[in-house]
């Protein structure tokens, strides 16, 4: 199997890489659009700023290139808030995959006392409604680390809180996103990435 | 719910924990990277690694685990020591360290804190605060607490948060070591203050001391060494005892 994880201007790439590697993967870390298109998975993955991200993807045509691919693709944290259709980080138009739009935590200190910015560590997932995961992950802790959030709707695949519902995870058809790491994620998060690869559409 | 973070802390000297480590009281691991993987099977939240090591050679060795731990670790991790500028920084992001922590050089030079957070973002960067507490003032010290350094703790942490910390690891030099639990009342009042995750260290000798900790101390994570290092008190006990304190842990 060829999977290909996009390479951007981001940081993190490397984390997924030896995560697959765990798996018995070896995967092509590369920014070439035709190993990308020629992939049988690829993976977006990501830690940065969105606005920046985007003009970077823009500039490289990676967006459209994207938006195109037929074949099972998995965006990870930022990687899943640039395929939905518009961040506030930096107020910038993103790849529209997901009809969901995302915005920044507020501190609610009546709703949650010991609430902090960034959302960061392990917290559950629930509601699951994708063939990325399987039964026994229904209400496990996966880690995040997120100052802002997807809203949830129809592509909601996993909903986690903080203190309100947001999209741990979303799907439509080939589009696959998770805003936790699962490749930071023990063995839940390596059962999610072993999903990802058996998974057929 | 969020849950409270468990984080061992390991030592390291030329890529090898430092010795005298006897895990569970049954085997003596020197390999940070399998010590790693034991912590990290029996529950640990994440790990940090400190290299003590002060040569050159050393520190490029560290290098070399931070790419090994990387490999082999499926949780977070954190890597602390020596980190002055950028490009020590941008070696361990290499590596695939998550986050790095950095103490004394932000003490001499806080603009690392901005650098560091514009560079790699604010989720990569702990401020690690070692501080003492005289006549019922904190201050923040450097070299494990040998050098007072004027700087007073919470004025600092929240100059850091604001610089662009994504968390800070208060370690109380008065209680780190003594096994009598947490600087509860110093850590509640800089939680307060804080609106980034605070991680606590110094104190920790029984399960108590940790649920203390979340409950009076309101931190979001609890740090230690020894006690786990020594199989004074195992992972998987302390998360059972403090669910049915009511504490959320995974």
């Amino acid at each position: 199997m060829k999977v290909a994880i996009i390479k951007y201007n981001a940081g993190n790439i490397q984390s997924v890489d030896y995560a697959l590697k765990r798996l018995g993967v070896e995967a092509s870390v590369t920014a070439d659009h035709e190993e990308i298109r020629s992939a049988d998975r690829v993976i977006f993955p990501g830690v940065g700023e969105a606005s920046t991200t985007m003009a970077y993807l823009r500039e490289h045509k990676l967006d459209k290139l994207i938006t195109d691919l037929k074949q099972p693709v998995l965006g990870i944290c930022l990687g899943l808030q640039l395929m939905c259709r518009h961040s506030e980080e930096g107020d910038v138009e993103c790849l529209g995959i997901f009809d969901e739009t995302v915005k920044r935590f507020v501190l609610d200190h009546k709703l949650l006392p010991s609430m902090k910015i960034p959302h960061m560590g392990w917290n559950t997932i629930s509601g699951l409604k994708s063939n990325l995961f399987d039964k026994s992950i229904e209400g496990e802790y996966c880690y995040f680390v997120h100052s802002y959030y997807a809203t949830t709707g129809s592509d909601t695949a996993a909903i986690c809180s903080y203190p309100e519902p947001f999209s741990a995870a979303l799907q439509k058809n080939n589009f696959f996103a998770v805003q936790f790491h699962p490749e930071k994620s023990g063995a839940v998060g390596a059962k999610i990435l072993e999903n990802f690869l058996r998974l057929t559409i | 719910m969020l849950s409270k973070r468990i984080i061992p802390c390991l030592d390291i000297r030329n890529g090898q924990t430092v010795k005298g480590i006897n895990f569970i009281n049954i085997i003596e691991v020197g390999d940070p990277v399998e010590l790693g993987k034991l912590y990290s099977e029996q529950g640990a939240d994440e790990l940090v690694f400190l290299d003590i090591t002060a040569t050159h050679e050393g520190r490029k060795t560290f290098v070399e685990l931070v790419k090994r731990i990387a490999a082999n670790l499926n949780i977070p991790f954190t890597v602390g020591g020596g980190i002055s500028e950028i490009r020590d920084a941008d070696a361990l992001l290499a590596a695939g360290a998550d986050k790095i922590s950095i103490n004394s050089s932000a003490i001499k030079n806080p603009k690392l804190i901005d650098d560091l957070a514009l560079h790699f973002g604010s989720q990569f960067v702990v401020v690690a605060i070692d501080a003492r507490e005289e006549n019922k003032h904190w201050e923040a010290t450097m070299h494990g607490g040998r050098i007072p350094t004027g700087k007073e703790l919470f004025s600092w942490a929240k100059e850091a948060e604001n610089r662009g910390a994504g968390e800070i690891l208060f370690t109380s030099m008065n209680h780190d070591g003594t096994k009598q639990g947490f600087a509860n009342e110093a850590l509640a009042h800089l939680s307060g203050l804080l609106t980034i995750p605070l991680i606590a260290s110094g104190g920790a000798g029984t399960m108590e001391h940790f649920a203390d900790l979340f409950k009076h101390g309101k931190a979001d994570a609890g740090l230690a060494a020894s006690i786990f290092h020594f199989g004074e008190i195992a992972i998987p006990d302390l998360k059972q005892y403090l669910r049915g304190e009511g504490i959320c842990v995974r």
